[in-house]
């Protein structure tokens, strides 16, 4: 399994974590801490997958999510929203606005890579990527 | 014959009687059971006080003086009663309506309130009735010598006699005369007790009677040929001296203050007065029944030396019947005290409420009336009243004891107090009279009486006339009191009487005429001379037919359909009527009246059945009920306003307390969102590293090394995210606990630098001091200051964006404070972000993966203001600029 993934993360260390992780099971990762440059990266990267925090600088990851799924270009681009708050009412926005997964800090590595393989897999039997 | 001592011993027995009957009676109408007591017997009984001791005993002296003249004495309230009952009526319904407590009252009522008249007619009734008290104790000490033989305790001491009796007569009317301050201000016991001493006197004097036409004489016809033969029938018949004596003796009834006491104000239902009309009449001709008899049978007896005025009680004695002796002292005695106490409790009432309250209120500017102080002061002086009262009573007995001027000061009293009488006619059946005609009139009248009667009648007690009263004053003999306007007086009773009353008449009706009634006297006389149109009767409504159903509709109206319908329909029943209409009888017109009034107060309640029934015009006086009712009302609902208001200003500070809450409860949920964001954050690192090193597939040793230094670094972080939440909980309850020393600012400026790194060799940030600035004693807790400073200098350090980042740290003195900036060169904080670097974990977009919670300046400042100072952000053109405030206190000379 590969493909290029996107990674939006304020905070250094678990963007370091996540990259190392994906990376050595193959994912080509590029990562990026600052909410309100997100999409422009988004259109540069062109990636197969995102993995989106909710809580980032100067722009929230939900309003990024909803960004994405009113253009035609992301509106199906996989989305895995990841935040730290833990609560219920953040997991059901985030899945109304169109998250395909959404996991809660702190994850296990394996939940992050099975997640991620689940929606990679999910995406190439629609036909795309 | 009985000794002295048992004499005493029988009078304290039947006065320990006396106040048994009074309790007896006083406890039965406090449970409502005593029927006797409402009755118009005892009623008509206690009207019996008007026959004192002075005719008990003096009517027989009297008879053997001047034959049947004594008889005017009784003739006069005779034919008041008889002639004058609708005047009686309509004095004891306005005594009623008005709630008048004494004749001093109803004068003072009747003209508009005035406080001057009530005094000026209490003075006369005092000088009126003190002398009047004299003679009961006289003839009280007369009857004990009578019976004084020397006892166990020696020899009688006559004066001692009348001060015992006079005491007593003061503790009884006390008791029962002034147990409570009642509106009605009615004495039932009191009533009781002079209702028994009515009848005994009364049978004393007809069993005296009796023994001496039957026991004495043979018969009727024998003591019929006795009194022919007798001197008694010799005497002249003097017609003006009748008339004047019978229309003075008529005056008295009305005016006399105990009289007025027991005729109108101890009246309970006005139907007893139609009783009376008759029974009294007759209970005055019982008494006079025997007198002549016993006058002719004292002459035969006793012969014309003897004293006429005890004739009552020697006949019996003379003759050796001593039980029937005793009984006729028991009388006299009963006469006498009976009088006394009435009087006393009369004059108290009017001494009290017209004189001595007025006064104190004056004295002591006491601004509520109706307090229970009040009150209190009231009772006291109405019994001060009474103990006064009497001892003037005892005083001027011991003056004038046993001398003419006591027996001729009788009349002269009825005579002082008669001055009343145009003014109570006047005001009763005249409404044009007035304040000034009353006053005029009695103020007159008293004049003359006391210069014509009562002076030289005191002058004469001193023993002889003197000189200013034989010739007149400045030699002018019409002045004289023996010789009036140049009359040569031969009655100076008689002349007296008709100059008084006279002038007083003439004055009041020309002062009436001449003067101009006030607002309250003119509703006042209305209210007085229309009295049966302006109240209605003690018994209820007079029944008029027809009006039921108007009734029923009116009721309908206030109580609702189903209440009037019920109430209507339960009447008829009980009249044994079909068809739920009652007949609107008196009984039924009352109860209607009561269950209105539950809804609209009485007054209305009574003015709306008056409309219907047509019974009486709705008066003035209803009127002012009705408005003071709905002035109550309107007190009601403007309360209730107020109570509203109060609600609702509650209600709103509820809300802003609910929204307070609202809003903590709010910061608290996202407190605790921010607490697990900062926790989860390192948690995440720290788990994705540590699952990375503990899975098989290896890492290279550098890779090792960088992920175990983050491990460590973020459970660093964790730690003083920990130390940080505690810190701050601990500053904001309050609970720190500050270590105070003396610090010089320099040092602590010194520690702070060194403990955030910036002196490391590697330190980026340049740190511009100046020293002597800095040299400032501090009395503080230098550890939380150096915290303070620490956090300042290591967010210069995180944020500071200048490629050549610098903090310059400044001191100023200030009076009372010392101020220290902390300012870098970077680019400062945004302006709408200034606001919120105080809040907990508020971090600006910029410090954005900066290491720390963002809770250092929020526990910088909680620590500035716990040591009395203050940390802020001073906004400027430059870089981020802070100012630490230490306050006065912390300040020491340099």
């Amino acid at each position: 399994m590969g493909g290029r993934i996107l990674l939006v993360e304020d905070e250094g260390n678990i963007l370091e974590a996540i990259g190392f992780i994906l990376s050595r099971a193959g994912w080509e990762v590029q990562g990026h801490g600052n909410g309100a440059t997100a999409l422009d990266a988004v259109a540069r990267t062109g990636p197969d997958l995102i993995v989106l925090d909710v809580m980032l600088p100067g722009r929230s990851g939900l309003e990024i999510l909803r960004d994405l799924r009113a253009r035609p270009e992301t509106a199906e681009l996989p989305v895995l929203m990841l935040t730290a708050k833990g609560q219920a009412r953040d997991r059901e926005t985030a899945l109304e606005l169109g998250a395909n997964a959404y996991l809660t800090k702190p994850f296990s590595n394996a939940d992050l890579l099975a997640t991620v393989t689940r929606l990679a897999e999910a995406r190439a039997a629609t036909g795309r990527g | 014959m009985l000794s002295f001592d048992g004499l005493v011993a029988v009078c304290v027995l039947y006065v320990a009687m006396l106040f048994g009957i009074a309790f007896l009676a006083e406890k039965r109408a406090a449970e409502g059971k005593a029927r006797w007591l409402s009755s118009p017997i005892t009623y008509t009984l206690s009207l019996s006080i008007y026959t004192t001791a002075w005719t008990f005993y003096g009517a027989v002296g009297s008879a053997v003086r001047n034959g049947l003249e004594f008889l005017t004495i009784y003739l006069g309230p005779t034919l008041v009663f008889i002639g004058w009952f609708w005047l009686l009526r309509k004095m004891v319904r306005i005594g009623r309506a008005q709630r008048i407590t004494s004749i001093a009252d109803m004068i003072s009522s009747r003209y508009g309130k005035s406080g001057g008249l009530a005094a000026l007619v209490t003075v006369l009734a005092v000088l009126g009735t003190t002398p009047y008290i004299a003679l009961q104790l006289q003839s009280v000490t007369l009857s004990f010598s009578v019976f004084a033989r020397p006892g166990a305790f020696g020899a009688p001491d006559t004066e001692q006699t009348a001060i015992w009796v006079a005491a007593g007569l003061a503790l009884f009317t006390i008791v029962f005369g002034t147990r409570s301050l009642d509106v009605n201000e009615r004495h039932p016991g009191l009533v009781s007790a002079i209702a028994l001493e009515a009848i005994v006197k009364l049978t004393a004097l007809l069993a005296v009677g009796i023994f001496v036409v039957w026991g004495v004489a043979d018969g009727p016809a024998d003591m019929l040929a006795r009194i022919e033969a007798s001197p008694v029938s010799q005497s002249s018949w003097n017609g003006a001296r009748w008339l004047g004596l019978s229309v003075l003796a008529g005056a008295a009834i009305l005016c006399l203050p105990r009289m007025f006491q027991v005729l109108v104000v101890e009246n309970s239902d006005e139907r007893h007065l139609a009783t009376a009309g008759w029974a009294f009449p007759l209970y005055l001709l019982l008494i006079s029944l025997f007198v002549v008899p016993i006058a002719v049978v004292g002459l035969e007896l006793h012969g014309p030396g003897a004293n006429p005025d005890l004739f009552v009680l020697t006949v019996p004695l003379g003759l050796g019947q001593d039980g029937l002796a005793l009984l006729v002292f028991l009388g006299g005695f009963s006469a006498a005290t009976s009088m006394v106490i009435v009087a006393a409790l009369a004059l108290s009432t009017m001494l009290s409420n017209h004189i001595i309250v007025p006064v104190w209120l004056r004295l002591s500017r006491h601004d509520d009336p109706m307090s229970g102080d009040m009150r209190r002061v009231a009772l006291t002086a109405r019994r001060l009243s009474i103990g006064g009262v009497l001892f003037l009573g005892w005083g001027y007995y011991r003056l004038s004891g046993g001398t003419d001027a006591l027996a001729a000061i009788g009349l002269i009293a009825f005579l002082g107090v008669a001055q009343i009488l145009p003014a109570l006619l006047g005001g009763i059946l005249w409404r044009g009279a007035t304040r000034i005609g009353a006053a005029m009139g009695i103020g007159s009248g008293f004049l003359i009486w006391a210069w014509l009667l009562l002076l030289p009648n005191l002058a004469e007690t001193g023993g002889g006339l003197p000189v200013l009263f034989e010739a007149g004053p400045f030699g002018l003999a019409w002045l004289s009191p023996a010789t009036p306007l140049g009359l040569a007086a031969t009655d100076p009773l008689l002349t007296a009487m008709v100059l008084s009353l006279g002038v007083n008449t003439f004055l009041f009706i020309l002062g009436s005429l001449v003067s101009f009634p006030g607002p309250l006297e003119r509703l006042q006389g209305a209210q007085f001379v229309n009295v049966y149109d302006h109240s209605r009767p003690l018994y209820g409504w007079q029944g008029v037919a027809g009006a039921a159903d108007d009734l029923l509709i009116m009721a309908q109206r206030i109580l609702g359909t189903g209440r009037a319908g019920r109430l209507f329909q339960a009447a008829a029943e009980a009249q044994g009527r079909t068809g739920g209409v009652p007949e609107p009888t008196p009984d039924f017109l009352e109860r209607l009246e009561r269950e209105l009034a539950g809804s609209v107060g009485a007054a209305t309640a009574h003015a709306m059945v008056a409309q219907i029934i047509g019974g009486a015009s709705v008066s003035v006086r209803d009127l002012l009920a009705v408005a003071d009712e709905t002035a109550q009302i309107m007190e009601y609902s403007s309360q209730l306003e107020a109570k509203s208001a109060e609600l609702a200003q509650t209600a709103a500070r509820l809300r802003e307390a609910n929204a307070k809450l609202t809003e903590l409860s709010r910061q608290k949920d996202a407190f605790l969102s921010q607490i697990s964001h900062e926790l989860r954050t390192p948690m995440t690192s720290i788990r994705a590293f540590s699952e990375i090193l503990m899975q098989a597939d290896p890492v290279d040793d550098a890779a090792r090394a960088r992920f175990s230094r983050i491990i460590h670094d973020e459970s660093l972080r964790l730690t003083r995210l920990l130390d940080d939440l505690l810190d701050l909980s601990v500053l904001e309850n309050g609970r720190v606990t500050l270590n105070e020393t003396e610090a010089r600012l320099s040092d602590v400026l010194d520690r702070a630098i060194y403990a955030a790194g910036a002196m490391a060799e590697d330190g980026r940030l340049a740190i511009r001091r100046d020293r002597a600035e800095e040299a400032v004693a501090l009395w503080t807790d230098a550890d939380r200051l150096a915290q303070v400073f620490i956090n300042l200098i290591s967010n210069a350090q995180k944020y500071c964006d200048a490629a050549q980042p610098e903090l310059t740290i400044s001191v100023r003195q200030l009076p009372g404070r010392v101020e220290v900036e902390f300012a870098d060169n970077g680019t400062g904080i945004p302006p709408r972000q200034q606001s919120l670097i105080f809040e907990k974990f508020a971090r600006a977009d910029t410090a954005r993966g900066a290491p720390g919670a963002g809770l250092g300046l929020a526990i910088s400042r909680e620590i500035m203001a716990r040591l009395g100072g203050g940390l802020s952000y001073v906004p400027s053109g430059g870089g981020a600029r802070f100012r630490v405030r230490l306050p006065a206190r912390a300040l020491r000379a340099a």
